[in-house]
């Protein structure tokens, strides 16, 4: 029975001569290995070198700020709820007078994590978020051996807060502050 | 003169059902159920006066009576409109009644703030369901929506007018339920807000109970104010002897904590039994509590979200491990001891009003492993 036309019958047939010196054979091998050399790489040496990303890669989690630095995530839950794996957990905190210019609104998440481990990167945080907070990022989680730094934190997630230096570098002064 | 019958019949959407006279349309429709049920936002059954305010419960009647066929020419308010006999009435049928119904979900979102995100009624939101199911996906207003400064009315309860959609059940709840109502509609019009006579506080026994009857997340309980989102707590039915009330209560759950303790809700979302403040607001122990068993809840509701059904915890499942592979399995990750949320240290059920910065201090979760 024929399954496939790609199959081949075994040649059971005594060696002729020339098959039995084998050198013909090894030689077909080995122009099949060297042939190899000279063709172009499956791999690439990571780190020093990696791939591009699709534009539409999907990474690590990043929780945003608005223009004028504040924290934009409001703990509204919606990542944690849309998340198939249940990677994201959260707490939330009132914002107290005199905070307003820390969180953009009332309420604030005052813990957030997102277990990377759990993590399988859909985006539907992304995509749940009504207050545009968390985005995922064109990079990876660095690996490593503890499991402990795989539980990100809200330090380890948040856009870092632009220094004095870098704002007045961005609205067109660069002058560096003095100390 | 001849007795009434003891039943009449009405047709709503084609579907016949028998009811007493003076009922009105809308109890009719909520005897059939379903879809055919017309949206309710200010009607409470409950409150004796409560209706005809919020105007989405509007239905076509198509056919006034057996005695005067005529159709009634203008939709009409189905809390407010008894049935007749052999009245016919379009509820869900009705192109022009699905039209009213975005419209005035429309309306009654043209001042409100959409702060879903933030608002603690969000998930159990009265409002939010109906722009689900009836409004239209953006809003055609073009001026500032209205805004109020926060308003403190008593150490329990948070008013946030911004929100509010003057059905007027809280302020018949206070009427009907309390012996002395303290807030009320202050002003007319676009500028009516609900108010305490001059910054007074609301502390009667019962005046609780307009945290449920809110529609909206106008009206919520300060001492839950932020501590969870609803779908994340689990609501089990419990109750205990209570002096004032009748102590059968709801309360939302995360793990043994006792987040919010409310009054049970029916399938139109109305209170079942009042319920004291002492049980809504100072019973935050789980041993205060005969747990019944969970709540059984609409699972469609976001509410139900994450309930497995028939799962055991890892301490009630036989451990198989030794057997399989001669030892327990190693753990290479002890997930509460890594995590900074829901730290035994931090108690936010017991705190009174809503978590701050300062609640979650750094020093207040230093491990001790």
């Amino acid at each position: 029975m024929q399954l496939t036309n790609r199959s081949k019958a075994v040649n059971r047939d005594p060696m002729t001569f020339s098959e039995s010196l084998y050198i013909p054979g090894l030689l077909k091998g080995m122009a099949t290995t060297v042939g190899h050399i000279f063709k172009k790489k499956a791999t690439v040496s990571y780190p020093e070198e990696t791939r591009p990303f699709s534009p539409v890669f999907r990474g690590l989690h990043i929780l945003n700020r608005d223009e004028e630095g504040r924290e934009k995530c409001t703990a509204c839950g919606l990542c944690a709820l849309s998340c198939p794996a249940e990677a994201i957990t959260m707490e939330a905190a009132e914002r107290l007078p005199g905070e307003e210019h820390l969180y953009r609104e009332e309420k604030y998440a005052a813990k957030y994590e997102i277990n990377m481990l759990r993590c399988i990167f859909c985006g539907f945080c992304e995509e749940a978020c009504p207050k545009d907070a968390i985005y995922l990022t064109q990079s990876i989680p660095p690996p490593n051996y503890d499991r402990e730094t795989f539980i990100y934190k809200k330090d380890d997630l948040l856009l870092p807060a632009k220094t004095d230096a870098q704002e007045r570098a961005a609205e067109g002064d660069p002058t560096p502050l003095q100390p | 003169m001849a007795e009434a019958p003891a039943t009449i019949k009405v047709i709503i959407d084609n579907i016949p059902v028998d009811v007493a006279p003076g009922t009105t349309i809308l109890q009719a429709a909520r005897m059939i159920g379903g879809d055919v049920t017309p949206p309710a936002m200010c009607y409470y059954s409950k409150l004796e006066g409560s209706g005809g305010k919020c105007r989405t419960c509007l239905v076509e009647v198509s056919k006034g009576s057996e005695k005067d066929p005529r159709p009634m020419p203008k939709l009409v308010a189905s809390c407010r409109t008894g049935v007749m006999d052999g009245m016919e009435v379009k509820s869900m049928t009705s192109d022009k009644v699905l039209d009213a119904r975005k419209g005035v979900t429309e309306f009654l979102l043209l001042n409100h703030p959409l702060d879903c995100p933030v608002c603690d009624q969000a998930g159990e939101c009265h409002l939010q369901d109906l722009s689900y199911e009836h409004g239209g996906a953006g809003t055609r207003y073009e001026f500032d929506r209205r805004t109020f400064d926060k308003e403190d009315i008593g150490p329990y309860i948070q008013l946030h007018m911004t929100r509010c959609i003057m059905c007027y059940r809280c302020v018949y709840t206070a009427q009907q339920l309390t012996d002395q109502r303290e807030h009320g509609v202050l002003d007319r019009g676009d500028h009516s807000t609900i108010s305490t006579c001059i910054g007074k506080a609301l502390d009667n026994e019962f005046i609780g109970n307009v945290i449920d009857v809110c529609p909206v997340g106008a009206l919520t309980d300060k001492t839950f104010r932020f501590k969870n989102r609803v779908w994340f707590t689990k609501p089990v039915d419990a109750h205990r002897d209570c002096p004032t009330c009748s102590g059968k209560v709801r309360l939302w759950m995360r793990g043994n904590e006792v987040f919010r303790v409310t009054a049970r809700k029916d399938q139109w979302g109305e209170v079942e039994e009042w319920i004291c403040n002492d049980c809504r607001f100072h019973k935050k122990e789980a041993s205060d509590w005969t747990i019944e068993g969970p709540s059984v809840v609409n699972r469609h509701s976001v509410i139900s979200q994450g309930h497995y059904r028939g799962v055991a915890s890892p301490s009630q499942v036989q451990n198989l491990m030794p057997e399989i592979m001669g030892r327990d399995p190693k753990f290479l990750l002890n997930i509460h001891e890594v995590s900074d949320v829901n730290r035994p240290q931090v108690d936010l059920s017991k705190i009174g009003g809503p978590a701050h910065g300062t609640n979650f201090l750094p020093n207040l979760h230093t491990d001790d492993v």
